[in-house]
């Protein structure tokens, strides 16, 4: 075998270990985001991530007076949850306390209650509080199809810029919290 | 006190592994005898040791002992004796020490049964399997202990997840892991060969029942998984492109591959390089497949916990065995002398073609299931990859692979004429042609093409052996005199075709799956696939540790009653978690399935599916791990057996 024959099956022989350690480096990096928590696989894509908030004006859902519109969410000035629930769903009375413990907490939250009758979203909300800042209904849930909302419970939260930074489908417990919120609305704040 | 036991036997396996890995591989680099002749006591040490530690955790969860954290995180005094022992696995602590023990028992399996080979081998290997132990024990030791205790007692453990308590858990971790696991002995033989620096025909043999016998576990693994996936899951499919199914059928790929390949090293001594790449390639992918699912950093249904810390600890780990098996790799494969060149129209051109098709799809198959994660790492874009991917590209690989897996075996070896050959298949390829035809009539173009693939391989399994036993052109009496003669080897791949065929057909049956979601009040009933489905009753039952709602389904066709199916819905109030309890009827032909979905208004929300031939699905890789099962009990191939000699005279396989 000639030298240069050599060379070249020795980089050849060479190319899996040069792969692995790329695929290496590759999860090494990306468990390094999971724990710094920029990363959760777990997390179900939504296309406005990192995208502003989608146009819309909402009416106004009882107790409050007025509704509320994109350009208020763009111009409220600091991080917002924006949560729709219904009165009809199992998992939103699940997540009510927590929501209450984020607005004590000092969160705002802004809620829009999804293809639910207005007095029985009121209903909901005379009997085991109401955490929200300000109160929308959208009982067709066009707006939501344009959250790409699939299920109430579903919480986004949108930076002081108007944009979109997490979202989670499915109810907010105290361990997300903890865990994820209240690091992200420091972030943000 | 046992708990206590059990954590002593685990630092001691550690003592034990670090030994195995530095004292065999020290004594064979210095050819010292008495060094060499350590490594199967050690290995049964560390067995022993592993064992013992094993036996006390399932104690303590059999006792339900709640001063040991790991109990109390996934135990409950209520839950049924089975799951208590079954549940020892079902947590991330309790999987790492299976896993540890069946890599230990590996070791032992080396130790016991390999007396045959060389010693400096025989040493090299333990060594090498003590080394990836070593590592991995002590990660059970320090990281993932499950011997921890916890102070003050809870008077209860917090349950497990009500998924996992299931009959079929208790067995599919168990077998699928001795498949993954079992692949470190192929590995550990590859590195072995490495470090020799010699790799010959009488390396093929040794190396082949261990790579079949992880093989057969691997199969059955998968097979039982998938099966879960379609009962307990109840979502009505069997194979969801989920992360770690995945993770499992890589390894199975690059495993089949590596069967195949071993044959043409001990056959023709051809394809060595490429075969000791393949033994490292299946253990790596086995290991960072548990990496993936128990780090978390896949999204999967299956996953125990999200614990980057945890997966920082095991990516060294595998950096350390994978990049130092590819580095030896790297440094010694190139002065080893290259193989042969062979007509790519023979038995060996197949095999290779075999390899090239499924290397090709197990890297496709890797390719979609870490896409969403490096496309996330590289581009900030957050993708998943779904079944449309997998189909569209594995499809097209697997087909010309079924197509070239009746054909390979009747090739002869070194040249082969393709006409004579495919002469012999010549009514395997009519009936499939017929089964083709038949099924385009009542199925789109692709099931068709996999129903004609499945008979395909059936009849082609068949064409072999009739064809070996010249049935029909002798008399009956010198067939049965030929057959006995055969090889099991011959009979066990011939089975484990076929097996694929059956899998095959199932799958293609699925894809004729009928299914309809109705809300029916009590007495109301619907029509699905020619069946009258009864809703007559739902109930309230009180479970041991769940309360349950049941369904009464009435199934009738033309007004005869078939089958009274009770799907139900548990909810776990320990775990706060529901599940359903799928109903399932089999004839083997097609399977009646329903569950019991949410209730409204006094109406019963039903998903009721007809899947035509879903059983074969499972039957299929049964088979298969059965063939692998024949194959192994082959003489020739019996562990320890063969004696580094030439291979010459001995009729093909």
């Amino acid at each position: 075998m000639s030298g240069e024959n050599l060379a070249r099956r020795r980089l050849l022989l060479l190319a899996p270990l040069a792969l692995a350690s790329a695929a290496g480096a590759g999860f090494l990096v990306v468990l390094d985001r999971m724990k710094r928590g920029a990363y959760d696989p777990h997390t179900l894509a939504n296309p406005l991530l990192g995208a502003p908030v989608p146009d819309f004006s909402l009416p106004a859902q009882p107790p409050a007076t007025t509704g509320f519109d994109s350009a208020a969410l763009r111009a409220a000035g600091g991080p917002v949850l924006v949560n729709f629930f219904a009165s009809w769903c199992v998992p939103c009375e699940m997540e009510h306390p927590q929501l209450i413990a984020l607005q004590r907490g000092g969160a705002q939250i802004w809620g829009i209650a999804y293809k639910d009758s207005s007095a029985a979203a009121a209903g909901l909300l005379s009997r085991n509080g109401n955490p929200y800042a300000r109160l929308a209904r959208d009982e067709p849930g066009r707006v939501a199809i344009d959250w790409g909302v699939y299920g109430v419970p579903e919480t986004f939260l949108v930076d002081r810029t108007g944009i979109i930074r997490w979202h989670q489908a499915g109810p907010i417990m105290p361990e997300t919290i903890t865990e994820t919120l209240q690091p992200l609305l420091r972030r943000y704040a | 006190m046992i708990p206590e036991l059990g954590h002593f036997a685990l630092a001691l396996a550690v003592v034990f592994a670090t030994a195995q890995a530095v004292l065999p591989l020290w004594g064979a680099a210095r050819g010292d005898a008495r060094l060499m002749a350590a490594a199967p006591a050690l290995a049964l040490g560390q067995l022993l040791a592993l064992a013992t530690a094993f036996a006390a955790l399932i104690w303590s969860n059999v006792v339900s002992d709640f001063s040991v954290l790991n109990v109390v995180q996934n135990s409950q005094s209520l839950k049924p004796l089975l799951f208590k022992i079954t549940g020892t696995w079902g947590n991330h602590e309790g999987s790492i020490l299976l896993w540890c023990l069946i890599l230990s028992l590996c070791g032992g399996a080396v130790a016991a049964f390999g007396g045959g080979l060389p010693s400096a081998l025989r040493a090299r290997v333990i060594g090498v399997l003590g080394a990836t132990s070593a590592g991995f024990v002590l990660f059970a030791l320090t990281e993932s202990n499950p011997f921890l205790r916890v102070w003050p007692p809870p008077m209860e453990g917090q349950g497990m997840n009500p998924l996992l308590e299931d009959p079929g858990l208790a067995i599919h971790p168990p077998i699928l892991y001795a498949g993954y696991v079992g692949f470190a002995i192929p590995f550990a033989f590859a590195v072995a060969a490495l470090l020799e620096g010699r790799i010959d025909a009488a390396w093929g043999r040794w190396v082949r029942p261990w790579t079949l016998a992880s093989w057969c576990f691997l199969t059955g693994g998968i097979a039982l998984g998938s099966w879960w996936a379609y009962y307990d899951l109840g979502w009505g499919g069997y194979w969801f492109w989920d992360p770690t199914e995945n993770a499992s059928l890589l390894p199975w790929l690059t495993g089949t591959a590596l069967l195949h390949s071993a044959i043409v090293v001990e056959k023709r001594e051809a394809l060595k390089l490429w075969t000791v790449l393949l033994a490292i390639a299946t253990f790596s992918l086995s290991l960072s497949g548990t990496f993936m699912v128990r780090s978390g950093i896949l999204n999967s249904v299956h996953s125990f916990a999200n614990d980057p810390a945890r997966g920082v600890f095991i990516l060294a780990l595998l950096a350390l065995v994978i990049g130092s098996a590819l580095l030896l790799f790297a440094l010694r494969a190139p002065v080893m002398t290259a193989t042969g060149l062979f007509a790519p129209l023979s038995r060996e051109g197949a095999l290779v073609l075999n390899n090239i098709l499924l290397c090709s799809i197990a890297a496709v198959v890797f390719t979609g299931t870490t896409y969403p994660l490096f496309a996330e790492l590289l581009a900030g874009a957050k993708i998943s990859v779904g079944a449309p991917f997998f189909n569209a590209t594995v499809l097209p690989l697997a087909l010309p692979l079924f197509a070239a897996m009746s054909v390979g075996p009747v090739l002869s070896w070194k040249r082969a004429v393709l006409g004579p050959a495919l002469l012999r298949l010549w009514w395997a390829a009519l009936a499939a042609l017929a089964v083709g035809l038949i099924s385009s009539l009542h199925a789109r173009l692709l099931p068709a093409l996999a129903f004609a693939a499945a008979a395909w391989l059936v009849f082609g399994a068949a064409a072999e052996i009739i064809e070996r036993v010249r049935l029909f052109r002798i008399p009956l009496a010198d067939s049965l005199v030929r057959a006995r003669s055969l090889p099991r080897a011959v009979f066990g791949s011939a089975i484990a075709h076929a097996g694929m065929g059956v899998t095959i057909a199932g799958i293609a049956g699925m894809s004729l799956a009928v299914h309809t979601i109705v809300a029916l009040h009590p007495g109301q009933s619907t029509e699905l696939a020619g069946y009258r489905w009864t809703l007559t009753d739902i109930h309230d039952a009180q479970g041991p540790n769940y309360v349950a709602r049941v369904a009464t389904i009435l199934v009738s066709r033309d007004g005869r009653p078939v089958v009274t199916m009770t799907p139900s819905r548990r909810s776990y109030p320990l775990q706060q978690q529901s599940t359903t309890d799928t109903a399932i009827h089999t004839n083997l032909l097609f399977d009646l399935y329903a569950v019991l979905g949410e209730e409204r208004d006094g109406a019963a929300v039903l998903r009721l599916h007809v899947n035509p031939l879903a059983p074969w699905i499972w039957l299929g890789g049964l088979v298969m791990a059965l063939g692998g099962g024949v194959s192994l009990s082959d003489r020739r191939l019996r562990v320890g057996a063969p004696r580094r000699a030439p291979a010459a005279g001995l009729k093909p396989a």
